[in-house]
């Protein structure tokens, strides 16, 4: 029966072209519009590290007070050095590491190539396993080495493809501005969308970082940071680096691994408890106030979802909406057009239940239609995609499997649930004043 | 006009008139704050920056040797000396930033070392006797640094600055009162005062946060060569040579020294590049609400003229026997017109209000403006015209069914 209904819908889609290519139209465009934009928000807002983003925490301390919130300053978002020594110095979670963003200039070993710049982290043994970092050759320095300030670098899979040839290079040396550092490890192509471990510094969107190498090492060369260093009544410091990293400026990025809720609570009461002996050493006149957020909730915090990306989705939503409404109206116009049909049907014995299923399977042709189109115009939008978001955004968005499913499905149920409404009203058609009228 | 008739036989098709209804409100309140966003985003990009910027373009320089910054100090002072020399260049200068930049350095300001809030914030542009003219701005107070003021720093050494030149709209705020020049200000870490000794006509912030909009024009000079792993030069062609220019820089920097990094593909931009890159999601804000709001008026305009043909084709019969009871052409014309324009009225009330509401949550949600009434108004006359266009078709084809329909069975 379902197939004889669909033959008919095809009849009476065919009868009118233009109507129901206006419908099919309005269906694809509305769900295209709003699959592109969805398809940028679910890159800029997904999480990076689903399996472990409870376990991966960030502290924010106060160390500025509230005299400077009351000039329009938040928490920092960053430890100073001081603090963040002192956590790494305590160790009070199963993993932590404390972060910074670094320049240099990476001298070919071949002289006839340019040098060029390059940019990459500070920070300590424990980032890698602590952010599932995928290695292709080696691994990670160990903790020896983070204590001797060691000259060793973790080298990206596109450094080591401009230095070596892609070659496995484990052991060779590369120069960085003016020093030697020993490869122990050759990372696969990773770069987690949003790099959350820098979204204080970055967008978080932008392009692989080149290199990692120990935290100490990078402090003892005096290696400025290449992200945000943000002051706060430290006037009067000491000049220089000492002064600099004896300040209150935050710039080191710090992170915890704490495996369940009650190393997350126990490790809150930990920096409670770090910040109330600032107070009685006499660094802090004010409470002790610390806040930790977990990955998402910092991703959150730092406002990485571009307002761009959710007033478009938003926007192209409220499109949709339109696009539906106009269905509703133009399938109403159809349908109550075949009244008397209706009341043909229905004199001839259809049930109410036949009409429905009827012209239900009506609306699901406009919606695959509809959907197919959108599908086209999806695809247009994804290429396109560039002319309207930052190429670091829209780079992320891509035709997958799921986006093509998910075109298609919301495009049929957007149809069917604008049908039913003026299927509603042609189950109703009474078949006796049809009749009468002719 | 037949106002009470309309009513009666829209009373029939109840559904259908409220979804056209409905469809205008929607659009109604998708359009007015789209509007809106373009308009803001258009004013946002149209501020000037003070800038010459026809002629103005900025070198990314770092430095691949940064073991010595007496060194670096040296060699800035012989790249701005070779680039000074460049037939096609007018002037250069170097600097930590510089307009529509968005990243660079900003401080706060204060009036009285003890002040415990600040007075405002700025930026700070690290500049020299050359940048003024390197930039295209003139001074409209005062006089400009002269060489032996200029001091080469590392910027944590946190110097004091005994002199700063300011832009007008910082002057403006600073000393309501008028004359800035010979006044000091606090704008270091180290409380030491500055004295004011020139203004120069608009100058922009490097910051393009929309938080930052109070701030927009609030930039200070300090006479400083920035001693640190990169520099910006600034440089100012000679009138129609840009392009020339543009070419010959890198060439006389890279014949000064190797021992730099000028990325190939955005190491040198011009001043036009540099406002496409600022604003390039205003741009891209703009361009996608134009055509959201272009594609929705046609699907509405669609509607209206899919459910109207409708309307029409549905009632033959009673328009004809109107026409053979004496009605002309003019008046089923302009039952047609009179229907939709009391739906669109209807639509653009309701639209209005969901509008507004969308624009509220919008002020909350997104730190945006409140929505003028203008565009709301622009909106509904745009709306009102499309519909009135849209059913204009399917009308004069009503007006044209003939008096002899009357008498035909459906």
């Amino acid at each position: 029966m379902l197939a004889y209904y669909l033959r008919l819908g095809i009849r009476s889609l065919r009868r009118n072209p233009i109507l129901t290519s206006l419908m099919v139209l309005a269906i694809g465009i509305g769900v295209a519009a709003s699959m592109t934009t969805y398809a940028v928000f679910r890159a800029v807002s997904g999480n990076p590290l689903p399996d472990k983003s409870t376990q991966l925490l960030v502290p924010q301390i106060d160390i500025w007070g509230p005299q400077s919130r009351s000039e329009g300053r938040d928490m920092p978002d960053a430890l100073s050095y001081t603090d963040a020594m002192a956590l790494m110095r305590e160790h009070r979670a199963a993993r932590q590491t404390s972060i910074y963003p670094v320049n240099y200039t990476a001298i070919p070993p071949d002289a006839s190539r340019e040098p060029f710049s390059v940019s990459g982290y500070a920070t300590y043994t424990d980032f890698f396993p602590m952010f599932e970092a995928p290695f292709q050759y080696g691994g990670g320095w160990g903790a020896a080495q983070d204590a001797a300030h060691a000259a060793v670098v973790v080298i990206s899979a596109d450094l080591n493809q401009q230095l070596f040839g892609g070659a496995n290079s484990v052991g060779r040396t590369i120069r960085l501005d003016d020093h030697d550092y020993q490869v122990v490890g050759v990372l696969e192509n990773w770069n987690p969308h949003p790099r959350f471990y820098d979204v204080n510094n970055s967008d978080g969107f932008s392009d692989p970082p080149d290199f990692f190498l120990p935290f100490t090492h990078a402090v003892d060369l005096h290696t400025e940071t290449a992200g945000n260093s943000n002051c706060y009544g430290s006037s009067g410091r000491a000049p220089g680096w000492d002064g600099w990293v004896q300040s209150d400026c935050v710039w080191v990025s710090f992170w915890a691994e704490l495996p369940d809720a009650a190393a997350v609570q126990a490790y809150q009461s930990y920096l409670q408890g770090y910040g109330a002996e600032q107070n009685r050493a006499g660094r802090f006149h004010w409470p002790a106030n610390a806040k930790l957020h977990d990955l998402m909730q910092w991703m959150d915090y730092e406002k990485v979802v571009p307002p761009e990306s959710r007033i478009s989705l938003l926007l192209s939503l409220g499109f949709l909406l339109v696009c539906l409404v106009n269905t509703v109206g133009l399938l109403l116009a159809k349908f109550m057009r075949r009244s008397a049909e209706i009341g043909v049907r229905r004199a001839l014995g259809a049930s109410r239940r036949e009409i429905w299923t009827q012209f239900l399977a009506e609306a699901a042709m406009v919606g695959v239609s509809g959907g197919v189109v959108g599908l086209a115009l999806t695809g247009v939008g994804i290429l396109s995609i560039g002319l309207v978001f930052d190429p670091d955004y829209a780079r992320l968005a891509h035709m997958s499997p799921e986006l093509v499913g998910l075109t298609l499905l919301s495009a049929l149920v957007a149809t069917i649930g604008a049908a039913f409404y003026p299927t509603w009203r042609a189950a109703r058609v009474q078949p006796a004043w049809q009749l009468k009228s002719n | 006009m037949q106002i009470k008739p309309i009513l009666a036989a829209m009373r029939h098709h109840k559904a259908g008139a409220l979804l056209v209804g409905f469809q205008i409100a929607l659009t109604l309140a998708i359009i007015c704050n789209a509007l809106f966003i373009i308009q803001a985003r258009i004013a946002r990009v149209e501020r000037p920056s003070g800038v010459d910027e026809s002629r103005v373009f900025v070198i990314e320089n770092n430095w691949a040797d940064k073991s010595s910054y007496q060194t670096i100090g040296a060699q800035i002072g012989a790249d701005l000396i070779a680039l000074r020399q460049l037939g096609s260049v007018e002037d250069a200068s170097s600097t930590n930033s510089f307009p529509l930049h968005g990243a660079g350095w900003d401080n706060y300001v204060k009036m009285r070392p003890d002040q415990i809030h600040m007075t405002t914030d700025s930026s700070v542009y690290l500049s020299d006797d050359h940048t003024l003219n390197a930039l295209g701005v003139t001074l409209i107070a005062g006089r400009n640094f002269t060489a032996n003021e200029v001091q080469a720093a590392q910027l944590e050494e946190g110097k004091s600055w005994p002199v700063i030149i300011i832009s007008k709209d910082l002057a403006k705020l600073l000393f309501p009162g008028g004359d800035a020049v010979g006044k000091t200000i606090y704008v270091t870490n180290t409380n030491t005062p500055s004295t004011v000794i020139g203004v120069t006509d608009t100058l922009q912030s490097h910051m393009m946060d929309g938080d930052s909009g109070s701030f927009a024009y609030n930039a200070i000079l300090v006479p400083v060569r920035q001693l640190s792993s990169y520099v910006y030069y600034v440089v100012r062609a000679r009138p129609g040579q840009l392009a020339a220019a543009m070419r010959d820089a890198p060439k006389a920097l890279f014949a000064q020294s190797r021992m730099r990094i000028i990325d190939p593909k955005d190491g040198v931009m011009s001043f036009a590049q540099v406002r496409a890159k600022a604003y390039e999601r205003d741009y891209g804000m703009a361009i996608l609400m134009g055509i959201v709001s272009a594609v929705l008026l046609a699907i509405t305009a669609a509607g209206i003229v899919g459910l109207t043909s409708f309307w029409v084709g549905q009632r033959r019969r009673q328009i004809g026997i109107r026409r053979a009871l004496g009605a002309t052409r003019t008046d089923i014309l302009s039952y047609f017109l009179t229907e939709n324009m009391m739906i669109g009225v209807c639509g653009v009330v309701v639209g209005t209000l969901l509008a507004i509401g969308i624009n509220l949550w919008m002020v909350t949600r997104f730190a945006m403006a409140h929505l003028s009434i203008t565009y709301v108004l622009t909106a509904a006359i745009i709306l009102l015209l499309l519909g009135q266009g849209a059913v204009l078709a399917p009308a004069l084809r009503a007006s044209r069914v003939p008096p002899v329909e009357a008498t035909r069975p459906v």
